[in-house]
Order: C-alpha cells, then structure tokens, then sequence
C-alpha cells in the first residue's frame, strides 16, 4: 500500500476518532460531573446527606462500570437508535462512549471533589452559603487542578475504547489499525496509526498535566509552572562523571554529595 | 448577646450515645469578649459551633441578637435560606483558617459578599478597606499559599467582618500559631471589639488568650459549664478553678506543721505591702512559695502562695489580718482539709498520667 492510498485513509479515520472523542468526552464531562458531586454531597456527613439516593447512585455507576465496552455497545443498540436515528457510523458510536465515559468520570470527580478540604465547605457555611454556592465556589474550584487530570484520563480512556466503535462502523484510527494493518496485513498502516494514537494521547496528556498544574500552582513560589524536560545538571565542571570523581576532587556541588563518602575512594 | 438556654447535644453512632454538651446555660453580653476554655474533648467545639447551627443541638434554645436560631432551623440537616441569612451576621474564624487556596486574599474576603449578593464594585472596595483595617492591604493580590499563618488569620478575621456581622465566633484561632503571632492576633481582636463594639465568643485551650483579651470566662468539662462569670470576678471568688488556672501558684509546705495560703491581690490591694506588713505586726517569717502576676482586662491582679508557720489553728488572726486589707485569701493545704481538694487532686490527676 503506497502513501497515496494511505494517506485519504488515515485522514478520515483522524477525523472520525476525533469526531468520537470530542462528542463524548465532552458529554462524559456534562454528565459526570454533577454525577461525581451529587455522589459526594449525598455520602454520609456530606452536605446533602442521604444514604438512599447515595446508595443507588453508587449501584448504578458500579454496573455500568462492570459492563465491558463491548458489551455496552451492543446492547446500547436500541438505546442508540432512539437518540441518534442509526445504529452505525461515528454518531451511533459517541452513544454508547458517552454512556461508558460517564460513570468513569463520575467517579473520577468524587475522588476529586472528596479532597476538598471540609472545613472550606464549613466556612462557607458559616458566611450563609447554600449548597449550590459551596458546589459553585468551593468543591469545584478547589478541586479543579484534580478534576482536569481526570478528564484527561478519561478523554485518553476514551481514545483507546473509540478502536473497539469499529464494530459498529464507526470508523477510526483503532478501526483502521485493526481492519487494514491487522487483517490485511498492512504493517506499514498499522504502525502508522498506532504512531499517531501514540502523539494523540501524548499530547492529550501533556495539555492536561500543563493545565492541572498550572492551575495547582497558584499562589506558590512560582507563580507560572516551568516546562522542565531535561533535569539541570546542578555540578557544571563534573556532571557526566563519576561520582568517585566527584568525591576525590572534593567538590561540594555533586549530584549526591552527602553520599559520597572518601573511604569509598580507591 | 448570645444566649444558649439548656443546650444539649448527643452524637449518636453504632449504638453508642455520646454527650457532648450537657445542658448548656451561656450569656454573652453585647460587646465583651468570653473565652470558653476547657481541655479537649469538653465540648467547647460543638458548643461554638451549635452558636451558629453548624452542628444542629439535640435540643435547648440559641438565641444571637435576640433571634432565635433554633426557631430557624427548620428540620433536617439542610439550611433554610432564614438560617443562612441570620449565619451571614455572624462572623466566624477558624483555627485552620479555611481560606480558599484558588482565590486571591481579596477574593478570599469577597466570598461573603458574593454570597450576600453585593456588587462587584462595592465588593471590591469593602474588602480592600477590611485587608487595610487587619493590616494586610499590600497582599490583595497574593494567594493564600504565598501569607504567613498569622497573615492567613488575619485574612479569615477580615473575611468574617465582611458580611458587617454583631458577632465574632472564633474557634481556636489562635491554636495554630507561635506565641508571638497569637499576641498580635489577640490584639487585632481586642482592637475590633472596641473600636467595632463587635462581641466575641471565643473557645480556647490557652489560659494566656483569656488572660489577655477576655472580659469574661467560663470553663468547660464533660459537656458542661462548670464555672463563669466577668474574668475580674472570678479571681475574686473563694475556690476559683478558673483564677486556679490563670494564675496557677505552686510549691508544696515545707514541713508538715505550716499553713500554705493562696493570696490574690486585685486593683488598689495589689499596690499595697501587705506581706512585710503582716510579717512586722505579728513577728511571724513568711516564705513565699509561688507568685504569679498579670494584667488582665486593664487590672493588676496577682496570685501568690505563702507559707506561715504553724498549723491553720496558730495562723488564723494573721489571715484574718490579709481578708482585712482587701485579699482574697484561700487556705490551700491544710491536711484533708475540704478547701484542699480541689487544687490537689488535679495535681494528682495529672500524675498519674
């Protein structure tokens, strides 16, 4: 298979992954995340407190997520029918995604939102705060640089679930790696897309980690974070040496000095 | 001010009741500051916290500016919108400060207003006129992360004044703090109850805190109220836990045959030499054993605890001599004396442990 034939290929399964992952996430975030808070407020001591709603809410996000993606798929099927009018093609297949995604984020968002500190929500409390406003400025603010990394988990979840939608003929790149690198054994394509899925989450990581971060850093020593790749050598003169070096030279500014003891010294 | 009518208040869990206030009886009166001291676990926390229905009474009324909260409340744990406009008049600081760590100091003090619907611009100028009345005017724009403990404090006293509250409740605020930063903390809250005419209802477990900024005291245990009244009060009455506590006076009798009396000097007494005094007219050697002396709420007041010579029956015209000029005078250990006791066993308690 030649670049040429490829390349339309890989276009449209880009496009159709991006198309499948974009809807849900996005709808796994609009759905989860109230889900997430009303299981927080609703647990013993929460705000809300209410063990029955709890109770349900907490089945009901289990099952779903015991329900392997596959599975769900097929018997979202009706379901998907009803919402989007067809059961194939990247629309059909953002259904049952989004179905998948939510209880993943839900959860996600508790662990998230359960960090928050509860002497924050007392306060607001105390100020004659309603629950609404302890959500709005308390929870979800504080809890915002942990709630971005678990959307970045679950959008990087998705991304992996979005090659099992070719079932449906949905298309994608975990489609195309699977129909064409895989049965037909275009390695050449297979590898390619695995390459791109590979950049894809990369970058998705690194945007949420960045975000999270940046937003965790608020308001200590540096205010904006710092794009560390490569550890600075601390020691200028004698870095790539041994340590042995190090210690026999005498010098103070070693990557370990206190362990470099010289009896150690030949 | 404040006034709780038989608070009461019992946790419940697995079957197990525990009573954490038992049948609480407090008065604030308006514009004083009380210090409700007592070890942990006696209830001091959930009582200021029932003061603003954070924590609902099993029952007993709480009545804050003659409103009564437990008609508020409502049933259920959720807070009616009556219950959240009368906690939004009450101011409260927090020993851990509780500020949020992703807004700025002056979102931090804006929070309040928010809540109460104030606008943007008003907002903005009432909370930069609070960080300049704490002393904070030059952090507006830092985070909470970048302050000092006592900064941070003083960011959470100017918050709880932003909603213009009658009533300032502070719990333990001063807990989490080196000696030096409580001091200043105690004089900020001293300087709002005068200049303000704020009322302060604050729990603590450092006797320093009540002798420095409290008009009045009481003292908790088990749950209950076992003594309060005006600080100056207390250290005249005979037997005073509270006066024991401020001022504790130790030393032991140095031999069986003496009298150990605790002498508490207030005001003018405090001025005079009463002690060469007693010690020339009746020819008699007085050795001090402990002394302690403070200022409290303006006043000189003094304790101190001298040994005479001889048993309490031989002793009894020279202290009629100090009850005479004023002092207050306790007869401390006379063997299995009644008036002993007090003093003694909690010495012993706190050997055994």
């Amino acid at each position: 298979m030649t670049w040429s034939e490829m390349e339309p290929l890989l276009e449209q399964a880009c496009w159709d992954t991006l198309y499948m992952v974009g809807w849900s996430g996005l709808i796994a975030v609009v759905g989860g995340l109230p889900l997430g808070v009303l299981l927080v407020l609703t647990d013993r001591g929460g705000v809300l407190q209410n063990v029955v709603v709890n109770k349900v809410l907490g089945q009901i996000v289990n099952v779903a997520r015991s329900m392997p993606f596959i599975i769900l798929l097929a018997a979202l099927i009706p379901f998907t029918r009803l919402v989007v009018g067809t059961t194939i093609g990247p629309e059909a297949a953002v259904v049952p995604l989004a179905i998948g995604a939510i209880p993943f984020f839900a959860r996600l968002v508790e662990t998230s939102v359960r960090e928050v500190d509860g002497g924050l929500v007392e306060a607001v409390q105390s100020m004659g705060g309603s629950t609404w406003t302890v959500v709005r400025k308390v929870l979800l603010p504080e809890a915002l640089p942990s709630l971005i990394s678990s959307a970045t988990t679950t959008v990087v979840a998705l991304l992996g679930y979005s090659a099992m939608a070719g079932t449906v003929g949905a298309g994608g790149l975990g489609d195309l790696a699977i129909r064409y690198g895989y049965q037909r054994f275009e390695t050449d394509l297979m590898w390619i897309t695995v390459a791109i899925l590979a950049v894809a989450i990369s970058v998705i990581q690194f945007v949420g980690d960045f975000a999270a971060r940046s937003l965790a850093h608020r308001g200590r020593s540096s205010s904006v974070p710092r794009l560390v790749l490569l550890r600075p050598a601390r020691s200028a003169p004698s870095a790539p040496a041994a340590a042995g070096t190090a210690a026999a030279t005498g010098e103070p500014a070693g990557a370990e000095p206190a362990d470099t003891e010289p009896a150690k010294v030949p | 001010m404040i006034t709780t009518t038989d608070l009461t208040k019992v946790y419940r869990s697995r079957g197990r009741e525990v009573t954490a206030l038992d049948g609480v009886d407090l008065h604030v009166r308006e514009g004083e500051v009380y210090g409700v001291v007592g070890q942990s676990g006696a209830g001091k926390s959930t009582l200021i916290r029932c003061v603003n229905l954070l924590e609902r009474p099993t029952s007993g009324t709480i009545a804050v500016a003659g409103q009564d909260l437990t008609a508020l409340a409502g049933r259920g744990p959720r807070a009616g919108s009556a219950l959240r406009q009368a906690r939004s008049r009450i101011g409260m600081v927090f020993q851990h400060f509780n500020l949020l760590s992703s807004r700025t100091v002056r979102d931090n003090v804006e929070l309040p207003l928010e809540i109460l619907g104030v606008s943007g611009r008003e907002r903005t100028r009432k909370a930069l006129e609070l960080l300049e009345l704490v002393g904070l005017g030059d952090k507006a724009k830092a985070y909470p992360a970048q302050l000092s403990g006592g900064q941070k404090q003083r960011v959470g006293i100017a918050r709880a004044l932003a909603g213009d509250p009658k009533v300032l409740l502070s719990d333990e605020a001063t807990s989490a703090l080196d000696p030096e930063t409580t001091r200043s903390i105690l004089q900020l809250l001293r300087d709002l109850n005068r200049q303000l005419g704020l009322t302060v209802l604050l729990i603590t477990h450092e006797m320093d805190v009540v002798k420095t900024i409290c008009d009045s005291a009481a003292l908790m245990r088990g749950g209950r109220i076992v003594e309060s009244g005006r600080v100056t009060d207390l250290l005249a009455t005979p037997g005073s836990e509270l006066a024991h506590e401020l001022f504790p006076v130790g030393g032991e009798p140095s031999a069986a045959d003496r009298t150990v009396v605790d002498v508490t000097f207030q005001g003018e007494a405090a001025t005079k030499p009463v002690i060469s005094q007693l010690s020339r007219t009746y020819n008699i050697d007085i050795s001090i054993l402990g002394a302690a002396m403070d200022t409290v709420g303006g006043n000189q007041v003094g304790r101190m605890r001298i040994e005479l010579p001889g048993r309490f029956e031989e002793n009894v015209v020279p202290i009629g001599f100090l009850r005479e000029q004023g002092l207050q005078v306790d007869v401390a250990a006379i063997a299995d004396g009644p008036r002993a006791a007090a003093p003694t066993t909690q010495l012993l308690k706190e050997g055994a442990k």
